[in-house]
């Protein structure tokens, strides 16, 4: 057992670093440490910076366009991105829907969307969520009915991240109603810019517009935009979400913040004093810090780990990631909260950084303290993660034990 | 990077959880806590031929120069098992002491009898009004021609009524929460002026209360600096955390192993209660929590070697903090998920949650320690 780096992964660190020092624009860094909304440009322009790095899609293999780094490499790279900050790839693009095309799509398919992806060229959304499939994600109802060389697409999406973005779209159909529920879905992508796509934007909480629902009313596609086989859609969703590891933990987000959080602490008073000189505040922050020591360690035994167990078994470990890594990621914001007292209150309501020049800085700290609710109800609500962390546990097969569990496991979305 | 044992850490993993499967069930663990001061000569005795009680000296004392890491192993299965014989007394504290502080003579004079299982020892250091701060001290080491005159009173010296030994920590000078002025010294159990009242602990230990009336020592009876003894003292209670801390993690991981057991085989309504999604949460939940406290009791092994005391030292606070948080909810909800059984003597579960439930309060809670951690400026400072 052993805390410390390699003499070339500590080499490696510095290199990403030292990248993300002279590339990352400083504006799109400062809004990020406020919390604020990137426009479409300001993430785009990243995103190629990186890209023409090499180091837009990192972990593909190398064929399409990866790096070959180490399971260390990649989370040496992940924490200096997450702490720097600098804006992380598109996730429906490089995360989601790129393994599932190298994966499983043939060869017109790989060569027409993976450059495009790995460039930016293409904006990725997501179409799983319906209004009546959240967690239950197997009771879609959006249709793919087949004429001739044609899918026709009928239903509603929702909560579709940055869809007012998107050039195109990956969206899981019914293309058989008589199968039963998880096998008569398909994987279809297509263009966000066809004839019957409607998108209508959901504002948030915090006042911001991140996520959309998107009508679909008659969408002709081109047959051959299926994924893999008909019918199989369900498996590659699997597959798809299964991919997503260590980066869900996001420490390097959170340390960031808490790092911020003390120097604000340092800076604001209260009660005659800096707030970081209030035992019962200190106290608070410093919880929260050893917590995240605490999932740092967690993360790397994982990420040291990976592969120990097999392909695909993760190291049970990995089930804590999600679930801390989204309550600690809500602290840090209610300690925000708390900074800043009864300044919370202005609401910068067109984004122009306030009314009150010396409040810039807070501006965004109420929007985010709302914002940061969703951490643990999206992408598999916490509650659905402790039930799919209990199986691999401890070889807890619920399955086995009862057949009225197969909905609950269904219900925790996928595993 | 790496978290793997080595595959000599393997072996003595397997060895010594092997040993505890064989001589240590809940009916063997009853029994030994009948014989005489608590515990069993014969499993001590056991465990000295596999070496468990020599590891951590160095070769040239006879030991066999292991590190944290098989201290944590050690732990984790003592703590796993319920163990009640004083290995974090003898070997992590005493021992420590001996290595990190003992003169030559002093080395010869002790670590044989540690190793060979015929001596065992009690660390008296808590007073009335010390609480937490080791640095606390009203028991006074007055010099007197060549040795000191000890005169004081310890509370809860766990082994303390049949160690061989005991190590006393007194003030040689300055005011009672002086950091400095503060001595070590090794004192026979059996020297006059010792008086011992003993008694069995919640968790299943023994443990005495321990007057010292012009008890006379030796010179020889110092351990290291006696006008600057607090750093020493301040490493080995840190070993001793540590070593706490995987030992609440070896209990809280057979904790939740029997709970989801329980869970899976009791039924009610007809299915195993286990099939209910609250309790599906909670163990999972309880899940969440060991795993964060065996990051953390990890995370205080390998800062074992940390150089800087203070790093050390925040590093070993923050994992008692979470391992506190951590055992009191798996100690918890583990008897929440038994029920009624779990409320009763002859249900191991409890006494899991008993020897957790003392851990916590041994060489700082959760409270005091985060308090540390909060007041050296955090933890990413």
């Amino acid at each position: 057992m052993d805390l410390a780096f390699t003499k070339e992964e500590i080499a490696f660190r510095e290199e990403v670093r030292e990248f993300f020092k002279n590339n990352v624009p400083p504006e799109t860094r400062r809004k990020l440490q406020e919390g604020r909304h990137l426009s479409k440009d300001e993430m785009v322009t990243w995103w190629r910076i990186l890209n023409k790095k090499g180091w837009g899609v990192t972990h593909w293999p190398k064929e399409y366009g990866g790096t070959g780094w180490t399971t260390v490499q990649h989370y040496i790279f992940n924490e200096e991105l997450q702490s720097y900050p600098a804006p992380q790839p598109l996730a429906f693009g490089v995360s989601m829907v790129g393994p599932v095309i190298y994966t499983f799509g043939n060869e017109k398919q790989k060569k027409e969307y993976l450059p495009r992806i790995a460039s930016v060229d293409d904006w990725w959304c997501q179409g799983f969520s319906e209004p009546g499939s959240g967690s239950d994600l197997a009771s879609l109802k959006t249709t793919a009915e087949r004429k001739g060389d044609k899918w026709i697409i009928n239903g509603q999406k929702t909560w579709t991240t940055l869809a007012q973005h998107a050039d195109m779209i990956f969206c899981l159909c019914r293309t058989d109603k008589n199968a039963k529920k998880q096998m008569g879905i398909s994987f279809i992508v297509f263009s966000m810019k066809s004839k019957g796509v409607t998108v209508r934007p959901i504002q948030t909480i915090d006042g911001g517009h991140e996520v959309n629902e998107v009508f679909f009313d008659d969408v002709e596609v081109p047959y051959e935009n299926l994924i893999g086989e008909e019918n199989k859609g369900w498996d590659y969703a699997k597959f798809l979400l299964g991919n997503e590891r260590t980066g869900i933990a996001r420490v390097g987000v959170s340390k960031e913040r808490l790092r911020r959080i003390r120097a604000l602490a340092s800076k604001v008073e209260s009660g005659g004093r800096p707030v970081i000189e209030d035992p019962a505040f200190r106290e608070k922050l410093t919880a929260c810090e050893i917590e995240l020591k605490a999932l740092e360690l967690t993360q790397l035994r994982v990420v040291a780990d990976e592969g120990k167990h097999g392909k695909g078994k993760p190291n049970p470990a990995s089930s804590v990631l999600k679930i801390k890594g989204s309550e600690i990621q809500q602290t840090t914001t209610e300690l925000l909260m708390e900074i800043i007292g009864p300044f919370a209150a202005p609401y910068d309501e067109h984004g122009d950084a306030g009314s009150n020049e010396s409040m810039d800085w807070t501006a965004q700290i109420a929007p985010s303290y709302f914002n940061n609710r969703k951490a643990r109800s999206t992408a598999a609500p916490t509650r659905s993660s402790a039930t799919s962390s209990a199986r691999p546990c401890w070889g807890f097969d619920f399955l086995s034990l009862s057949p009225h569990l197969r909905g609950e496991v269904t219900r925790s979305r996928f595993r | 990077m790496d978290f793997d044992l080595s595959e000599e850490q393997r072996l003595l993993k397997e060895s010594v959880d092997g040993l505890l499967a064989d001589a240590y069930d809940f009916d063997a663990r009853k029994k030994y806590m009948k014989e005489k001061g608590g515990w069993s000569k014969a499993l001590w005795g056991k465990l000295a031929e596999q070496g468990l009680l020599g590891l951590p000296f160095a070769e040239t004392d006879g030991g066999f120069g292991a590190g944290a890491v098989e201290t944590m192993i050690v732990m984790e299965a003592l703590g796993k098992a319920l163990v009640v014989e004083p290995y974090l007394a003898t070997v992590v504290v005493a021992g420590g002491f001996l290595r990190h502080g003992g003169s030559a003579e002093q080395k010869a004079k002790h670590i044989p009898g540690i190793i060979d299982g015929s001596k065992t020892f009690g660390f008296a250091q808590l007073e009335k009004n010390s609480r937490y701060d080791l640095f606390d001290i009203v028991t006074t080491a007055k010099k007197k021609g060549d040795g000191w005159v000890i005169d004081g009173e310890k509370f809860v010296v766990l082994n303390g009524e049949n160690a061989n030994t005991l190590v006393v920590t007194a003030r040689t000078k300055g005011g009672q929460r002086d950091k400095t002025g503060i001595g070590v010294f090794l004192v026979p159990a059996d020297a006059k002026g010792v008086t011992k009242k003993g008694y069995p602990t919640q968790d299943g230990l023994h443990a005495a209360d321990i007057t010292f009336t012009n008890v006379e020592v030796g010179a020889d009876a110092a351990i290291g600096d006696p006008e600057n003894g607090l750093p020493l003292i301040e490493r080995v209670a840190d070993e001793a955390r540590t070593a706490l801390c995987a030992e609440a993690v070896g209990a809280m991981d057979q904790s939740l192993k029997d709970t989801v057991e329980y869970i899976k085989t009791r039924k009610q309504f007809g299915v195993a209660i286990g099939t209910f999604q609250s309790l599906q949460h909670r163990a999972a939940d309880m899940f969440v929590a060991l795993e964060q406290a065996r990051s953390m009791s990890m995370f205080a092994t390998m800062a074992s070697d940390f150089s800087d005391a203070k790093e050390r030292s925040s590093a070993v606070a923050a994992a008692k903090v979470q391992v506190g948080k951590s055992l009191k909810f798996v100690g918890q909800q583990s008897i929440q998920l038994h029920g009624g059984i779990g409320m009763t003597m002859e249900a191991k579960i409890g006494h899991y949650f008993k020897r957790l439930t003392m851990i916590e309060n041994t060489l700082g809670d959760t409270d005091y320690h985060l308090r540390r951690v909060s007041e050296s400026g955090g933890l990413l400072a």
